[in-house]
């Protein structure tokens, strides 16, 4: 599903954030990358969604190459991948509702049908009785509840994270990845940015730990919750 | 199956015409979300676009006027005193085969002195008089196409001919009215062009507020996987609201204005007792005042958009 060959990445002024990474992510698998912040998680998840290019080497998605994509095939690329990022990114003047239908009125989803699967995608983090409240309105969780519910809404064959639990209490943020270990089940590759090696170990998927821009130890860690 | 479906082309021409119609209802309300901006920008459009649209009319009424004087350009030919009446009709047949002359009237000294005696009252003195004083005259309407040179030419060529006693002819003023008539012309058409750009650039740089005031909105629609077109259109359907707002501001203007100038105006023509009607908005003038407003705003907000969008990508 997902392969790094060779990755590097450098930013002017700041040096490399990667460094020659290589590694694959299975279709159906939960991974989740860990490493100290400035290890460069956020970089390789923003590589996936073709935020940023590489310097070096080459990023694939199902097969195709993304730093190869031209300006006109980005959306459709992104339109194929859930993201959960850690600030959010909730339209703070749009409804729990309607941030949630946002994928689906990009990729044109009737008027009809994006009712019923937003309200299926707010049942599944247990929101729904608050689809017509602001963000503001909403606790910190439910806002990354909500962005979650946004990024599974379009069934993507792939969800990335960045740092999805990093502003939750250690309950809020066990609840989370819970909820990812059931979007997994039902066979949503999951690609986990988070640096809570407490929350690990409670949960199960495969470890990638990065440190200073470079995969520190490839091997796969098996972790039973 | 279900996948080619969904991609069928009437499947998506389902979803592109969901998405104009979308985006053409959401930018309404967004409109109205904000009806104090709202109205001083259309307000500011609609006065663009009302100027030249007056002038316009104004143009177009002064060349009605024009038209009804077109009786100035005929002239008379004054026979000699005491030429037959055949000579006269003779004369009247030569001139209405020269392509210059529309039309030829006759009117037989006897006739006229008729007239003269109905409308002036003055039938003691011409009866004193013993004769007819007054000459067989042919009043000659030219052609519409034909020249002033060419019919001063022709003047001079009917006086010198020895049956003619005197010819009139006074076009030069109207041939001047008709200059200033093509020169304001002229410059409703600069005038119209310059406020059309002034209409782009007002939507324009509302439209550009618009963009960056959304742009956290339109980096997070980026991320999402939206298109450049996605994130386009609804500010297009913006300026293209804000022309169209604007155009029926200018048409209220016009009415108005040509409602509060109506009475005055007649009053004035009452006087020269001239029979010609105003002209109002008419078909072409109104068409061109919408197309106009929908085509700058839409063009004002193509602009700004082309600029600007391009320039926000996500972080």
């Amino acid at each position: 599903m997902i392969r790094f060959d060779n990755v590097s990445k450098r930013y002017q002024g700041t040096g490399d954030a990667l460094r020659n990474l290589s590694f694959e992510v299975d279709r159906g698998e939960m991974v989740f990358l860990t490493g100290a912040s400035g290890a460069g998680k956020s970089t390789l998840l923003r590589l996936i969604a073709h935020i940023e290019i590489p310097t070096r080497g080459q990023v694939f998605v199902d097969g195709v190459n993304v730093g190869r994509l031209s300006k006109r095939q980005v959306p459709a690329h992104r339109r194929q991948i859930g993201i959960v990022f850690q600030d959010n990114k909730l339209l703070a003047d749009r409804s729990a509702f309607d941030n949630v239908a946002l994928p689906l009125v990009i990729a044109g989803v009737s008027d009809r049908e994006i009712p019923r699967r937003v309200r299926a995608a707010l049942d599944q983090v247990g929101l729904l009785k608050k689809e017509k409240l602001l963000p503001g309105m909403l606790s910190t969780g439910e806002q990354q509840r909500i962005g979650i519910a946004r990024a599974v809404v379009a069934r993507p064959r792939l969800l990335i994270a960045d740092e999805p639990t990093g502003n939750l209490d250690p309950w809020l943020s066990l609840e989370i990845m819970k909820l990812f270990g059931r979007f997994n089940q039902i066979g949503v590759t999951m690609l986990i940015a988070t640096h809570d090696l407490n929350l690990l170990d409670k949960v199960r998927g495969r470890r990638l730990q990065l440190g200073n821009g470079e995969l520190i130890d490839p091997a796969t860690d098996a972790l039973i919750f | 199956m279900a996948r080619n479906k969904q991609h069928s082309p009437m499947n998506q021409l389902t979803r592109w015409g969901q998405l104009h119609y979308r985006n053409c209802r959401d930018t309404v309300f967004a409109l109205a979300d904000n009806p104090i901006a709202t109205a001083l920008t259309v307000a500011v459009i609609g006065i663009a676009l009302a100027l030249p649209g007056s002038l316009n009319i104004m143009i177009q009424n002064a060349r009605n006027l024009a038209g009804s004087w077109e009786s100035a350009r005929d002239f008379s030919i004054y026979m000699v005193p005491g030429t037959d009446l055949a000579q006269a009709q003779s004369l009247a047949k030569e001139l209405q085969a020269d392509d210059d002359i529309a039309a030829i009237k006759l009117i037989a000294a006897e006739s006229a002195l008729l007239d003269f005696r109905e409308s002036s009252g003055l039938g003691d003195v011409l009866d004193a008089l013993g004769s007819n004083p007054l000459p067989h005259t042919l009043v000659v309407r030219p052609a519409e196409t034909a020249e002033a040179a060419a019919l001063a030419d022709l003047a001079d060529k009917l006086a010198a001919r020895a049956e003619v006693d005197m010819v009139k002819i006074d076009t030069l003023w109207v041939e001047r009215l008709n200059a200033i008539l093509d020169f304001m012309n002229r410059v409703v058409v600069i005038a119209s062009i310059l406020l059309i750009a002034a209409v782009i650039i007002i939507v324009g740089n509302t439209i550009r507020l618009d963009i960056q005031n959304r742009r956290v909105e339109i980096e997070v629609l980026k991320l999402l996987g939206a298109s450049d077109g996605f994130v386009r259109r609804p500010f297009l359907y913006v300026g293209l609201w804000y022309g169209f707002l604007g155009s029926m501001i200018a048409l209220f203007l016009l009415v108005a204005g040509g409602w509060l100038l109506s009475s005055p105006l007649e009053r004035l023509i009452g006087l020269y007792e001239s029979d010609i009607n105003l002209l109002g908005l008419d078909p072409q003038t109104i068409a061109a005042i919408v197309g106009g407003g929908v085509l700058s705003g839409w063009g004002g907000a193509w602009t700004a958009v082309s600029r600007h969008l391009a320039a926000i990508q996500p972080k």
